[in-house]
């Protein structure tokens, strides 16, 4: 491992050296490997067809290097390379928010909707490390960018409906562009009765409702300098989550920041941005609309963040250089109280997050060298200080009942390291990575307490004395054109020590009733992960696409176990008929049976299925609006099929016809 | 622009010289966190029962006396005391197990012992107390009716074991309990006979605590109560890892590990017969 520290090291220095050759010819672009998904509700598609109205977790979907885990019908969990949210790095542009839900039922994705957003910037590995430190990788939700363009009024309103679960959503958004000044207000609501799988099964508990509001401002001061305020406001309510023994009452976040831009002309430094923000998280988790329970319980949690970032842009001679000065401090708090069946006695209560507090600052560098026309070295480094407290002293006093040791604060030191070679030829794309990262256990891998996993059906104990999860990181990737025929291959391979993960404690009696026992966080040495998927496309003629993907995904412990959610062969394929009014797609999506699943963490041998989708769009134009349309049937075939993302099994959505109507008027 | 940079350090400099130190040497009040029991009048002498709570409930009760001369109304120092508690039934009479009393640690005026209530009557009727003290050489003593209350919970347990004798138990710490691991102290006396409750020494109590309104949850790390010869009680690790109602079940066993009373809580049995109760 130092080995490769040093040779990363090594590549950073000698990139460095070659900064003294001087050569007129500066590439403007800086060529990103993270994938960007771009959420144009706007346009046509051309590639893959979305709904105008898709949510976020549809958009993530979509992306070949993210796999949603599903609990319910909302609010699914991001996982990149076959890791889930302990594991990456999820901002809002850059700011760091935390779910307030133990049981991971309010991933960060689903406090924003598509309206909030410009893009998605997804990062596999340490490419994804630039706003905290992650070992799978990072996704940053971008927030629009501010526009001084002078266009004037603008608004649009979108409308949609699917006939699975009478799903209704709808849009609306308003725009005033100046030169000097914008503003932009934009609302969304959603909500869904419960869907019925294959076979028109109702899936009970899968509801949702939800609407998001957000505004955003911005003042330009002069030709170099701007300032960019911008708040959002979610709220869930009546959410289902048929996978789990609890519903949601309330999911509501806050989110607000503030930025300065500094775009100097002329000048190696090409923008400085530096942000103030906070956000609010308020999750109660609800059992009252389950008949039967063991006990009725309530689960409230909230989280709030409070973080600056400063990023500078410098450009010099063939290098590009990416500064990024960060901090911030999250409170997590989350208790339940279990109401008794027998009214002589008193109700129960406990922490499950005890009050932790996380400081974090760090600072993050990125060389882009250029060095020649075709190929670019790009490094960079992440240097961070995190510190955990627990604020509550009982906090401290529950966890010695399991651990010997409880210090009331923890501090970490950690390092990420990465070091990607790109080549790019007319015809074919190359590029070779490298990386080390390390991360901080997260709050319930810490410092939960008794947190239940109705998965494998165990209940969790956190453990703070655990050390940095590390991982070292290989990755590939390859692209050659052949005319009108494209094939990739994209792979990467982490090795990860200290992995951490939950480990049965025998003798020690669940808390939750029916539970199977407790499961407290430790380590295994190491645990190996690989993936790998081969892209194609051919283009028939201009009208006529197919493209197709195979991947195949690899995750063991050094016990020789299979890690839990380990996507097992998957395929898709896609069968494209565009012109500038119409396009059409007919998509298979399929997964190979789950043959090397974990029974230890609960899960067994989910079969293998396919499901067909179509997927079709027209565009109208007009002299004061256009009007754009989507519409098709997903799992044309009414499968009755559940893949091994789904927790506990439950099945997706059958047949579904929807139809999206977006007008925007200019 | 200065004073931008004055008025935090004159406001630090304020709120510094604002805090005064409490350390007065006021008139100390030896009963300070102690609520009156009872007043026992006996001619030239009031003697003063407190505790905690202001009264007294089944269980262990720690108890500090006072006892003032009403002619100078001043409070002896020097005095020394003894006491018989009495539970009178239909048939017969009954003391219960209790510590002598002493002079309360770093106290002038103050003694202190405790009596451990076994039983009462439902309104609190029963049992009376009789304190016999010395004051200068000259003896007296005083005997008053007492209210004992019912505690809520069973604190104490009195049984008879497998080897015929009768045993009172009763729960001391912990007293605020908490979601940690709480010192557990118990006390363990042996009925000799009516009067007689002499400390039970070096058996040991194996401890099994459970939740049985969470389907008998139990918690980690608990450790069987032990003998301690310094001051007479018994010592285990007790964890709790909720607030609740917890059953403490319990299993005595004698210097050879003869079970003396109570049973391995199992699937199929659900508690001990022996047991104390436990709320926060």
């Amino acid at each position: 491992m130092k080995m490769l520290i040093t040779v990363i090291l090594c590549l950073l220095l000698s990139s460095l050296g070659f900064a003294q050759d001087n050569n007129k010819e500066i590439k403007k672009d800086t060529t990103k490997l993270e994938e960007v998904l771009v959420l144009s509700r706007r346009k046509l598609s051309n590639h893959r067809q979305e709904k105008t109205l898709s949510s976020i977790d549809d958009y993530l979907e979509k992306s070949n290097k993210v796999t949603m885990i599903k609990r319910g019908n909302y609010a699914w969990e991001p996982t990149i390379n076959n890791m889930a949210s302990e594991r990456l790095v999820v901002t809002i542009d850059g700011m760091q928010i935390f779910g307030a839900c133990t049981d991971k039922m309010d991933p960060i994705t689903s406090y924003v909707d598509v309206s909030n957003l410009e893009k998605v910037t997804i990062g596999s590995g340490q490419e994804g490390t630039e706003n905290g430190h992650a070992i799978g990788g990072g996704i940053d939700l971008k927030l629009p960018s501010s526009k001084f363009n002078g266009s004037g009024f603008k608004s649009g309103l979108d409308l949609g409906y699917e006939t699975n679960g009478n799903y209704k959503a709808t849009g609306l958004d308003l725009e005033y562009t100046g030169n000097k000044f914008f503003i932009s207000a934009d609302g969304i609501y959603r909500k869904s009765d419960n869907y019925d799988a294959g076979g028109n099964e109702e899936i009970l508990y899968s509801q949702f409702e939800k609407y998001n509001i957000s505004l955003q401002s911005g003042y330009k001061f002069s030709e170099t300098q701007s300032i960019d305020a911008n708040v959002i406001y979610d709220k869930a309510t009546d959410v289902g989550y048929p996978a789990l023994p609890m519903d949601v009452s309330l999911a509501e976040a806050l989110i607000a920041s503030l930025t300065h831009y500094y775009k100097p002309e002329g000048k190696a430094l090409k923008s400085l941005e530096t942000k103030l923000y906070f956000n609010t998280i308020t999750h109660i988790m609800d059992d009252t609309k389950r008949p039967v329970v063991a006990i009725r319980m309530d689960m409230p949690g909230w989280s709030d963040t409070y973080g600056f970032y400063s990023k500078a842009n410098v450009v010099k001679n063939k290098h590009h250089f990416t500064f990024n000065f960060n901090g911030f401090y999250n409170k997590s708090l989350a208790e339940m109280t279990m109401f008794s069946n027998n009214p002589d006695e008193p109700d129960m209560f406990m922490y499950t997050w005890p009050d932790i507090r996380t400081l974090y600052s760090g600072i993050f560098i990125k060389d882009d060298f250029h060095f020649s026309v075709h190929e670019t070295l790009a490094s960079s480094i992440h240097l961070g200080y995190h510190n955990n407290k627990i604020a509550k002293e009982v906090g401290v006093q529950s966890l010695e009942i399991f651990h010997d040791t409880v210090d009331e604060q923890n501090n970490r030191f950690l390092v990420s390291l990465a070091s990607t070679y790109q080549l790019k030829k007319e015809n074919y794309n190359l590029s070779l990575g490298l990386g080390y990262g390390e991360r901080a256990p997260s709050v319930s891998e810490g410092y939960g307490f008794y947190l239940f996993n109705s998965s494998d059906n165990y209940d969790y104990i956190g453990n703070p004395n655990l050390k940095d999860e590390k991982a070292l990181e290989a990755n590939f990737s390859f692209k050659q054109k052949f005319n009108d025929f494209e094939i990739g291959l994209e792979s990467s391979y982490f090795h990860i020590m200290d992995y951490i993960i939950g480990e049965i404690a025998p003798d020690v009696s669940s808390m939750t009733i029916g539970a199977n026992g407790v499961r407290i966080y430790t380590a295994l040495d190491y645990a190996s992960i690989f993936n790998t998927y081969v892209n194609s496309s051919y283009k028939i003629s201009e009208r006529f696409a197919i493209n197709g993907t195979v991947g195949y995904n690899y995750g063991k412990g050094n016990d020789g176990e299979n890690l839990p959610l380990i996507k097992p062969f998957s395929y898709f394929a896609e069968f494209n008929y565009n012109t500038p009014k119409f396009n059409a797609a007919l998509q298979l999506d399929g997964n190979g049976n789950q043959s090397n699943y974990s029974s230890q963490y609960g899960e067994n041998e989910t079969a293998d299925y396919a499901i067909l989708n179509l997927n079709l769009g027209n565009v109208f134009y007009n002299k004061i609006w256009k009007t754009v349309v989507k519409y098709g049937v997903e799992n044309i075939l009414d499968t009755k099929y559940s893949t091994y993302a789904d927790w506990n099994n439950f099945p997706r959505q059958g047949r579904n016809f929807y139809v999206n109507l977006s007008y925007i008027f200019k | 622009m200065k004073l931008k940079y004055l008025l935090p350090i004159a406001f630090i400099a304020l709120f510094f010289s604002c805090s005064t130190d409490n350390d007065d040497d006021a008139i100390v009040n030896e009963t300070e966190g102690l609520e009156l029991i009872q007043t026992i009048i006996n001619n030239n002498q009031t003697i003063e029962l407190y505790n905690e709570k202001g009264m007294f409930e089944t269980g262990y009760n720690l108890v500090s006396l006072r006892i003032k001369d009403n002619t100078t109304d001043s409070y002896i120092e020097d005095a020394t005391l003894s006491w018989m508690p009495m539970m009178q039934m239909p048939t017969m009479e009954h003391s219960s197990p209790k510590s002598t009393i002493t002079k309360a640690l770093g106290k002038d005026t103050v003694y202190e012992g405790f009596i451990i209530y076994q039983m009462t009557n439902t309104d609190a009727s029963g049992w009376s107390l009789t304190l016999n003290y010395t004051i200068d050489g000259t003896d007296y003593s005083v005997t008053e009716t007492i209210s004992v209350f019912q505690y809520e919970n069973q604190n104490t347990a009195t049984f008879m074991s497998s080897d015929g004798s009768n045993y009172i138990l009763a729960l001391i710490e912990p007293k605020d309990p908490s979601i940690a691991v709480n010192e557990m102290k118990v006390g363990l006396f042996k009925m000799e006979n009516m009067m007689t409750f002499p400390v039970v020494e070096d058996y040991t109590i194996a401890l099994d605590p459970r939740m049985p309104g969470m389907g008998n949850h139990s918690s980690p790390n608990n450790t069987d109560l032990t003998y301690n010869n310094a001051d007479n009680f018994y010592y285990g690790d007790l964890s709790l890892t909720m607030t609740g109602y917890w059953k403490l079940n319990l299993k005595l066993m004698n210097t050879n590990d003869d079970v003396l009373k109570g049973e391995d809580v199992t699937e199929e049995n659900e508690s001990s017969s022996l047991y104390l109760e436990l709320e926060f």
